[in-house]
């Protein structure tokens, strides 16, 4: 039985991984890069959770919502500032390396601003535990909010990207930017857009993942932020339904190996995950081969 | 002209070797005359450190243009390489440079070993995917290290991933690395004198290979793959070349590190990747590719927080800063547009505007 | 005279597309050869099956007789076969004179540690590239600019220097991929004179890919004309040039 109940807790902290990787996913197919800084968004996410329920009583929902808003809009900023100067420039690395100056910068501007003490996160979700086979397994409210939020956010996804115009010119835009502006497409838009809706995301997967694992530092982000792009690779970047996967099979594999193996090494045999993805499939589950014209 | 050429990478290199000394020069005299703070001398070798990792590091990321965020990880291996041979060899090797020499080899084989051996599967990638399975590597040898215990009794070194206990040690055993809590004891052997000359080898070694057939060949991968595997250059060779030195390199800086302290442990503040990061910036800061800006952004960047204490809360929100400004300003199409059209030299109208500088 | 290149019914196919189709050709010592053909006929692709970047699908690649098919790229150019680029592939950071002496790479050796402990080999090899590789920037006319960076040279000029770089290679075959796109007629002229000199002072055998008619019936002896990936025409300039279906592919069928 207890066999079941790490499962069950490996596909929650996958369905986190998930909406985290989704954000990943998106960014890397439309803009082309590597958003280090996704990470530390989910991080700003919960400090502004934690400041709003624990500084001024707001209720849940609100500051839930007032999250979701504030990282939107972080993330619009940050692509804005840092990003769109360095697309297309001469060296894949640049917009990289800016990216972890902007991880630095987010990490550091919330240790000024929270110091480096660890925030006790109150859990938003209000739910009673479930119990399962008379008792042998419980299912916490957390639980199961995450892996129906990460249903319902891959179903509402994929429906935007697939039914409207705004999701149609996003796969456009990940097709060939050039091409997209030629037919009217509004590339920065939709890259905006993306980042958008990438950082919202990194909102709802930080609320979630505090929740779970209720402590909160500033570099809560980072390490789940790093699992998640690995989710993302696994389950071949670009690809939506892939990081949704990636994700689910990342986080079995982490509560499966910290439970069965070693909690120390549970991260060491995540990251192994990835290498070996990476040298025998390195497009991942679902990702498409992309070649260098000669 | 080719006098001109010759003399002109031998000055360069001059230069920073000369800067490097008086730089040494100057602060051996403070220290003989008593001007320099206790707390500036802590810094002095934590200074050559991340002196030789930057070097180690701009290797990678501007000579070969790959960049790796697990140079930690061979500092860290370098790091426990070399203090389990100082810690084993203790009363064996009583001369102390000679020990020290003799780690430092081995803390550098042993780095440049795992560079080899990570470098053959991560070379086959590019870009981002390159940063992150270095990060990847650099996190398991952190994690690995952290689960390791080592003990020796009278039959010999005793292996365990579990615990002490595990290791059936007879009675007279002694444990060497004790998983997280990592070796304790090794001798001091680090001294500012010691990272100098270490500094000094550093500089040797890869400006040397950087005007060399050899950094020819692997600058020509950097700027285009396709056409330098056309002239009949051994890619997959030449990058593990230079991933290799700079990862025996970076091991070179741990072994440092590791006899500056009385106990060495795996950490994240120490070899996790957010050392990789700093150690980045250094890079970055100094200039991607050039090895002297490396050095004196290493010393400044890790010297300026501690003269200026008001600053020290927020240095590390500064370095972002200026580092995120820094990538835009070199690197974003347009500004460097912009640079051309305004810069001094289009201004004046200099003829020699297209040579090297 | 002797065979330098021959190819036996070489295809390669992309997804369903036949790209290369049954590719025959056969140059001798010494020969100037052209490969034109419309776009998209799939000249480039034979460069790359030539060079190794792909490998092919059938047929066979022999280089003095010696069968080179499914060596790597690194491999084929030390047997013998050198080329440019349709897009300039420099060696961007580097200098021109550097850009060389990457060339030169394989004929003039010291190991690594020679270089970092500067040996007096290491201070001998370097001078001898240095000459040999002035020599043939002058050549092209490059060696004022020899210690400018690549990326600095006006168009025409790294066009010239890419030419260099494969020279240095010391090739039997050397391979130009439209050597005069996007020169001027000047330019163009410039170009037809250093050609020749490869052919004439160097004894190069080159095969080159060019849409200038001009360049191409200027000096050009014998020609292939591919379309839709497989051969179209094939022999003496002037014939090809003449022939009713090499007109229609050209020009179109009406």
């Amino acid at each position: 039985m207890s066999f079941i109940s790490y499962l069950i807790n490996g596909i929650s902290l996958g369905s986190v991984y998930a909406i985290i990787a989704l954000g990943y996913t998106m960014v890397y197919g439309i803009a082309k890069m590597l958003n280090f800084a996704h990470g530390d968004i989910i991080m700003v996410g919960s400090y502004v959770i934690f400041c709003l329920m624990s500084g001024t009583g707001m209720s849940p929902l609100v500051s839930v919502i007032l999250s979701i808003v504030c990282c939107t809009a972080l993330g619009i900023t940050v692509e804005a500032i840092a990003y769109r100067p360095l697309r297309g420039a001469a060296s894949p690395l640049a917009v990289l390396i800016t990216a972890i100056g902007v991880s630095y910068f987010l990490q550091n501007t919330a240790l000024l601003i929270f110091g480096a003490n660890t925030k006790q996160f109150t859990s938003v979700i209000k739910m009673e535990p479930i119990q399962l086979f008379s008792g042998q397994v419980t299912v916490t409210g957390e639980t199961l909010v995450t892996i129906v939020c990460c249903l319902i956010i891959m179903i509402v996804l994929l429906t935007f990207i697939n039914k409207t115009k705004a999701g149609q010119a996003m796969l456009a835009v990940s097709e060939d930017q050039g091409a997209a502006k030629l037919m009217g497409i509004n590339v920065n838009g939709t890259i905006s857009l993306t980042f958008a809706i990438g950082s919202g995301l990194a909102a709802i997967a930080g609320m979630l993942l505090c929740s779970s694992y209720p402590s909160l530092t500033p570099y809560t982000g980072s390490m789940p932020g790093i699992k998640a792009f690995v989710a993302a690779v696994f389950g071949g970047i670009g690809s939506i339904p892939g990081a949704f996967v990636g994700g689910i099979i990342l986080g079995i594999i982490e509560i499966m190996s910290k439970a069965y193996i070693s909690s120390q090494l549970s991260d060491a045999i995540v990251f192994m995950v990835l290498i070996i993805v990476l040298l025998v499939k390195p497009t991942g589950l679902m990702g498409k081969k992309i070649q260098e014209k000669v | 002209m080719k006098k001109i050429k010759m003399s002109k990478h031998l000055k360069d290199n001059l230069t920073t070797f000369s800067i490097v000394t008086v730089a040494f020069i100057i602060v051996e005299i403070l220290k003989a005359t008593g001007h320099i703070s206790s707390l500036m001398k802590g810094l002095l070798v934590p200074v050559c450190i991340y002196i030789i990792c930057a070097i180690a590091l701009n290797l990678c990321v501007g000579i070969l243009g790959e960049l790796s965020l697990g140079h930690a990880g061979f500092m860290c291996i370098g790091a426990f390489s070399g203090a389990f041979f100082s810690k084993c060899t203790q009363d064996v090797i009583t001369f102390a440079p000679l020990r020290f020499t003799l780690a430092i080899i081995i803390g550098a084989l042993f780095a440049a070993l795992f560079g080899f051996l990570i470098g053959i599967p991560v070379l086959r990638l590019k870009g981002d995917y390159l940063a992150i399975v270095t990060l990847a590597f650099g996190e398991i040898i952190k994690n690995v290290i952290n689960v390791l215990y080592v003990g020796k009794d009278t039959d010999g070194f005793r292996l365990s991933l579990k615990d002490t206990v595990s290791l059936h040690l007879s009675g007279e055993g002694k444990i060497i690395i004790n998983g997280a809590q990592g070796i304790t004891g090794t001798p001091n052997d680090s001294s500012f004198e010691v990272g100098f000359v270490l500094i000094l080898i550093t500089l040797i070694i890869v400006l040397n290979l950087i005007n060399s057939r050899d950094g020819r060949a692997i600058m020509s991968i950097r700027d285009n793959t396709i056409a330098a595997e056309s002239i009949g250059i051994n890619i997959t060779g030449y990058k593990l070349m230079a991933f290799t030195i700079s990862a025996g390199l970076a091991g070179i800086a741990g072994v440092l590190y590791a006899h500056n302290l009385n106990s060495l442990m795996a950490q994240p503040k120490n070899f996790g990747y957010n050392m990789s990061i700093t150690i980045l910036l250094f890079v970055v800061l100094g200039g991607i590719g050039n090895i002297r800006g490396s050095v004196i952004a290493a010393v400044v960047l890790t010297l300026l927080p501690e003269l200026l204490r008001g600053l020290a809360d927020y240095r590390m929100l500064i370095y972002a800063i200026v580092l995120i400004v820094l990538m835009i300003f070199n690197w974003s199409p347009k500004i460097l547009e912009l640079r051309k059209k305004y810069s001094i030299k289009g201004l004046i109208g200099a003829k020699k505007a297209g040579e090297v500088k | 005279m002797s065979t330098v290149l021959e190819v036996n019914n070489l295809s390669i196919s992309f997804g369903g597309l036949r790209a290369v189709d049954d590719f025959n050709i056969n140059i001798k010592n010494g020969a100037l050869y052209g490969l034109i053909g419309p776009n998209g006929a799939g000249k480039t692709t034979v460069f790359n099956l030539l060079t190794g970047v792909y490998k092919p699908d059938e047929g066979k690649i022999f280089l003095e007789g010696e069968n080179i098919t499914g060596k790597s790229t690194m491999d084929i150019n030390k047997a013998g076969i050198a080329r440019t680029f349709q897009n300039i592939r420099l060696f961007k950071n580097l200098t021109v004179l550097d850009n060389v002496k990457a060339g030169l790479h394989n004929s003039f050796g010291y190991n690594t540690v020679t270089g970092i402990l500067r040996l007096p080999k290491y201070y001998r090899v370097e001078k001898e590239m240095d000459e040999k590789a002035m020599e043939l920037l002058k050549v092209f006319d490059l060696d004022n600019e020899a210690l400018y960076l690549a990326s600095n040279l006006p168009y025409g000029k790294q066009r010239k220097l890419e030419i260099a770089r494969a020279l240095a290679t010391d090739p039997k075959l050397l391979l130009l991929d439209e050597p005069a796109a996007g020169m001027n007629p000047n330019e163009t002229k410039e170009l037809m004179d250093t050609i020749m000199l490869l052919k004439n002072e160097f004894k190069k055998t080159i095969l080159l890919i060019e849409h200038d008619m001009k360049l191409v019936s200027g000096i050009c002896e014998e020609l292939t004309v591919l379309n839709f990936g497989s051969v179209l025409c094939q022999g003496k300039t002037s014939s090809v040039l003449s022939d009713p279906e090499v007109i229609k592919a050209y020009l179109g069928d009406d």
